[in-house]
């Protein structure tokens, strides 16, 4: 019946060799940016325009009163309306602009560094590091931020460094703890216990493999911090902590607009808008930065 | 030694040693600060005997180390000293207006645990429109100042339609404004937690074969799922804690009402600092022993730790 | 050159009538013409095509094929569970004699646990692990209440458990599935299953990445399950794992029915390229020496007078390796009483490995074999040196490598010699690297130019078949097999002595695992390099090895040639892994 069959064409399983497809396009160029943060790019450029040259903005000197134009609600010739004595508002935002995200970015850079060597050296080290640290870290977590920083402020008098400083050392231990949880995990991680068997020395593994991969989670998690560093300094200069009247300080102007709240909405409103869609726009543009990183998910 | 009760004394004696740490972190402060400690107890205040009386409840004549033992003995009894500017113990003063505060950060947290749990649960992989619509919601409310909402708040329903008073602690009414201003922004962020924690969870192989046995969404969510959506929950819980004491600082404010939060402002004003310092440490006692409470509720949920 | 070795099979009559089994004619699944799409998936290709299947009860059906075949898919289908989006057709599609095109959500959640159970691979992630094994085998019967109070439920539950073999019932039902070993969670799995006692059991991949007595077990607990009567859809990967279970067998790939029909025929003479190729191949003993990946089925009829006329013969034939040469005499690996012990959070300590002793020669392969649990891996660590064993000594070459006071400095101008392929390669390669970065590392320690290292990294990479265009792609792009081989291009890249293979294709699909076998056995036979080939698989270990130490808890059990220990193995243990391996081989005569 049937004989011996010829040899047979090349084999319907392929051979396992073929390159895949190339990405031409870095990553970031792959699909088209959302709306979300093409809005948020938007802004932070009209607020970095504020904060370095806000005269390209308005023309109005946020701190020049004008009696006769009290309170007047927002209009052609004052956008965002006039405060309680005059004052332009948008002016008084842009201007303002400076403070919140200046100060802001201070405190994590404080937060930041203190916790990233101290995650580090927790991360590595043996029991007597490590338990020490997360120690460190509870007790620091265990004054809730405000109260710290008002425990701070009170020794070192009050003024928008102080703040800082206060919000910055508040946020050490959620850097730490991040960190110090990253380096565990890249320390066990295949690659770098392997490394040896390609000779490299403990020193070389650590600069090569164990640095780099714990600080590329860092800058996603510092951007979306900046938000959280923001509303708290701002909340503290409510409460009249920070920078005094007649400073255009965003949280300072809140506080201000409380007197007249009853028959002025604008001078609380754009001013809280303005930290609200600042916070907003960083959290978009941290939270895309996350998720086209490598697509991992921290 | 069943191993559970073995991590509950880990967790307590963890939470001794941190609050020891804390008291003697402020100790350190205070005694590190440039100038003599009489004056910077004593502020801008001065009348006679004042200098006294602080050199002797403080024991400044003595040895730092007696000094040491002395506060925490202080501490340890209850006494947290006197507020010179107020001419009280300070005991007296916080145990006044502790109770309006109570209210306010309790009633913010149970409102903000609920209404996090109840749109994650019901939103948590459902259809894309609805989960983005209550990402943006979270969004907008994890960003939004305290202190703004409530202003807006305060427009909105106290002068523009008068149903909540502006300021004051009398009655109930007078609770809702504080108390969703402060939860707000709070549910936002437990809300956004929980619900990423839930999507991952449906993403496991469990979930199939529940729905394998022929469990509806519903009750996929409820049986299941709302168990592995409190895990973050309580491991947010210490987080939570500590901005419900905070945020109650800023509420108070804004609101006018009365509270530790706003005797707390007016000491760090008026550089009180036994006052700043008592609450301080009694914030972190509340904070280390909830955050305590919570950790042996975590190792009762999730059992997977309780193996050796 | 050898002539090609052709391997004989079992002749079987064609066309023969089997005895057939009287069977219940209830049938329980009746499926033609089924297709099933995304709309957003594989640019609105349909995944599953034309696909055939029909269960009666107490029959088994195999579902085998490659991952991507739509396997599980098409198994899945029979609950309602393809996916949200998924779009099923089918010109008949009968489920219990219903149409179950026209059921709704609620129809399909009806016969869910009650009519068809699930059954999936991992009981740690398949089960939820914050609930009771027992609320889970009993939640079919609360949620379908079908049964009464409590009471009742929790009797059932236990005898449930009882039935697929969990002994000490009423202590387990209480524990957690994290808390039970792999087998036992397997069969709670099954329990959570069969609780409702369902006419059809469809499981999917469930003894995938198990040990092979564990395995075993699962298998049998279903072959139980058939005998009382149930239907078994089995899916998996693995033909000869199937072999010991199945009546019928359906080849998918890439969507489609390639082949079906009795296990018998589909095993012994498959029609379809696709199921030859396959079943050529798998490695076994009578591969070990030759090429798998280009294995062949050749039919032949059989000489008058043999057999009865008309019997058709299939064979496979195959290419021979190059030869091996093993220098005895030459001592490449001395391990001598290593010991290691670990101390676990509870307190006892536990025994990883006890005087383990054993040596490899130049250019022999050591195949080491073992369950989980067994010390293999803390063997490997140890040779490796990134563990330093409690008591005794590893030589390397002659010279000190591995004991108790020896710090990495002392040996790292010997580590070339000794290289590492890991079973996960994605895992110890840099996520930031690509792969030019990944072999400049390993060629750290030659110290070339930046010139040479690019030359000699595209000459690894042509000696593992792959092309230079490789070199800047990342690894999270590539397949597995091709991340396999650039783990093998790394190893071969210091030129080493010795390689330590820690199950290096066992995440593989047979086919691509056939493909890197072959590229490792022929780099090692030409290069002389020794392998210490470290497997769960017993017939991959036989296929590759020349010697071979069985591990159990700790020891070495028994040692020998690949030949002497699969064919006459002495140990009890031994034994019993080879018996439990057996079953599902077509090739082996039975014993």
């Amino acid at each position: 019946m049937t004989t011996s069959q010829p040899a047979l064409p090349d084999s319907i399983l392929s051979h396992d060799t073929q390159v895949p497809p190339a990405d031409v396009r870095p990553a970031r160029q792959r699909r088209r940016w959302p709306l979300g943060v093409i809005l948020a790019l938007l802004f932070l450029a009209v607020l970095a325009i504020g904060l370095v040259v806000p005269h390209w903005l308005t023309r109005y000197d946020p701190l020049l009163s004008d009696v006769s134009q009290t309170l007047q609600p927002p209009s052609l010739q004052h956008l965002f309306g006039t405060d309680r004595i005059g004052r332009d508002v948008l002016a008084r935002v842009l201007y303002g602009a400076r403070y919140s995200l200046l100060i802001g970015l201070a405190s994590v850079i404080v937060s930041l560094v203190i916790g990233l060597v101290i995650g580090i050296a927790a991360g590595l080290g043996q029991r007597y590091l490590n338990e020490p640290a997360a120690r460190v870290f509870d007790v620091l977590s265990a004054f809730p931020a405000v109260l710290l920083s008002l425990f701070v402020v009170t020794f070192l008098g009050q003024g928008i460094v102080n703040i800082a400083i206060g919000v910055g050392i508040a946020g050490i231990p959620k850097f730490g703890r991040i960190v110090r949880s990253r380096t565990l995990q890249v320390r066990r991680a295949n690659y770098v216990t392997h490394a040896v068997t390609f000779g490299l020395s403990r020193w070389q593994v650590f600069l090569r493999h164990l640095l780099p991969n714990v600080l590329n989670a860092i800058p996603v998690i510092a951007t979306i911090d900046i938000g959280t560093a923001i509303i708290a300094v701002s909340g503290l200069s409510f409460l009249g902590l920070g920078p005094q009247p007649p400073t255009p300080e965003w949280g300072v102007m809140l506080a201000e607009s409380r007197d007249v709240l009853r028959v002025a909405w604008w001078p609380s409103v754009f001013p809280g808008l303005a930290i609200t869609l600042t916070v907003i726009s960083i959290s978009v543009l941290g939270k895309y930065w996350q998720r086209n990183f490598e697509g991992r998910p921290q | 030694m069943h191993p559970l009760i073995k991590r509950i004394l880990a967790r307590l004696l963890s939470a001794l040693l941190v609050l020891w740490l804390a008291a003697s972190t402020a100790f350190v402060a205070i005694h590190a600060l440039p100038g003599k400690i009489e004056d910077v107890l004593a502020g801008d205040l001065q009348y006679p005997g004042l200098r006294e009386a602080i050199s002797a409840q403080w024991g400044l004549d003595r040895s730092l180390a007696w000094q040491y033992g002395h506060f925490l003995e202080r501490l340890a009894h209850g006494d947290l000293g006197s507020s010179y500017v107020m001419q009280q113990d300070v005991i007296q003063v916080l145990s006044s207006q502790i109770w309006p505060t109570v209210q306010l950060a309790l009633s913010a947290g149970v409102l903000a645990t609920v209404l996090a749990l109840v749109v994650a649960t019901l939103t948590a992989g459902r259809s894309r429109l609805s989960r983005r619509l209550a990402s943006a919601v979270e969004l907008i409310l994890a960003s939004t100042p305290v202190f703004w909402l409530g202003l807006l708040l305060l427009i909105a329903f106290s002068f523009q339609w008068r149903l909540f008073p502006v300021s004051g602690a009398t009655g109930w009414k007078s609770l809702v404004l504080p108390a969703v201003t402060l939860a707000l922004p709070l549910a936002g962020v437990l809300s956004q937690v929980t619900r990423e924690a839930l999507e991952q969870a449906l993403e496991q192989a469990f979930v199939t074969t529940i729905r394998a046995r022929g469990l509806g969404e519903l009750a996929l969510r409820l049986r299941h799922l709302l168990r592995h959506a409190l895990l973050p929950v309580v491991t947010l819980g210490g987080w939570l804690i500590g901005s419900l004491l905070g945020g109650a600082v800023i509420t108070e404010k804004m609101f006018g009402r009365p509270g530790v939060g706003s005797v707390t402002l007016n000491a760090v004003l008026s550089q009180d600092l036994p006052v700043v310092l008592a609450v301080v440490l009694l914030a972190a006692l509340i904070h280390v022993v909830i955050s305590t409470l919570l950790d042996v509720l975590y190792l009762f949920i999730d059992p997977r730790l309780n193996t050796p | 050159m050898n002539a090609p070795f052709i391997e004989p099979t079992a002749a079987q009559p064609a066309g023969a009538a089997i005895a057939a089994v009287a069977r219940t004619e209830r049938t329980l699944v009746d499926i033609k013409g089924l297709q099933i799409g995304f709309a957003h998936a594989n640019e609105g290709h349909p995944l599953v095509r034309g696909v055939d299947l029909s269960l009666r009860a107490g029959e088994c059906v195999a579902l085998v094929g490659e991952s991507g075949s739509g396997k599980s898919l098409t198994a899945r289908s029979l609950l309602g569970l393809a996916g949200q989006h998924a779009q099923v057709s089918a010109s008949r599609f009968e489920i219990d004699g219903r149409d179950a095109l026209r059921f709704s959500e609620r129809d399909w959640r009806a016969l869910r646990g009650t009519f068809a159970g699930l059954v999936m691979q991992d009981a740690l992630v398949s089960l939820d692990p914050l609930r009771t094994i027992g609320a889970e085998i009993g939640e079919v019967l609360a949620h379908h209440r079908l049964l009464g109070s409590r009471r009742e439920i929790r009797a059932r539950v236990e005898q449930v458990m009882r039935d697929v073999g969990i002994a000490d019932p009423q202590r387990r039902v209480g524990q957690h599935a994290h808390e039970l070993s792999g087998g036992l969670r397997q069969r709670a799995l099954i329990a959570a299953a069969v609780a409702g006692n369902p006419a059809l059991i469809i499981a999917d991949e469930p003894t995938t990445a198990l040990d092979v007595t564990v395995q075993a077990q699962v298998l049998a607990v279903l072959r139980e399950r058939l005998r009382a009567g149930a239907a078994v859809l089995l899916v998996s990967h693995d033909l000869s794992v199937v072999a010991g279970i199945a009546d019928r067998v359906l080849v998918m790939h890439q969507g489609v029915v390639v082949d079906s029909g009795p296990i018998d025929d589909v095993l012994h003479r498959p029609r379809h390229p696709y199921t030859r190729q396959l079943l050529a191949a798998r490695p076994s003993a009578s591969s070990r020496g030759y090429h798998l990946s280009s294995a062949r089925f050749v039919a032949q009829t059989l000489r008058e007078g043999i057999a009865p006329p008309g019997t058709v013969d299939t064979s496979i034939v195959r290419e021979p390796l190059p030869a091996r040469h093993r220098d005895l005499q030459r001592t490449v690996l001395q391990v001598d009483g290593i010991s290691r012990q670990y101390r676990r959070a509870g307190g006892e300590p536990f025994t990883a490995l006890a005087d383990v002793s054993f040596s490899v020669a130049a250019g022999e392969v050591l195949g080491i074999v073992g369950e989980s649990g067994s010390g293999k891996s803390t063997c490997a660590n140890i040779v490796l040196g990134l563990l330093p064993p409690d008591t005794g000594e590893v030589q390397l070459l002659g010279q000190r490598w591995n004991g108790q006071a020896l710090r990495e400095g002392e040996r790292r101008a010997l580590r070339p010699q000794l290289q590492y392929i890991p079973q996960d390669p994605l895992s110890s390669f840099d996520p930031r690297y690509t792969v030019r970065q990944l072999l400049a590392e390993s060629l750290y320690i030659h110290a070339l130019s930046a010139r040479q290292v690019v030359d000699r990294s595209v000459e690894l990479l042509e000696q593992v078949g792959l092309s230079a265009a490789f070199l800047e792609r990342r690894p999270a792009q590539l397949s597995g097999g091709q991340r396999q081989r650039i783990a093998i291009a790394r190893a071969l890249a210091p030129q080493p002595a010795l390689i330590v293979c820690d199950e290096p294709v066992s995440a593989l699909d047979v086919y691509v695992q056939a493909q890197v076998l072959d590229l490792l056995a022929e780099l090692q036979a030409r290069l002389g390099t020794a392998l210490l080939f470290i497997s769960h698989d017993l017939d991959v270990v036989q296929h590759i090895s020349d010697r071979v130490l069985v591990f159990k808890d700790g020891r070495i059990v028994e040692e020998g040639s690949a030949a002497q220990i699969f064919n006459q193995p002495e140990h009890p243990y031994t034994c019993s892994l080879v018996a439990a391996s057996r079953p599902g081989n077509p090739w082996h005569p039975s014993p």
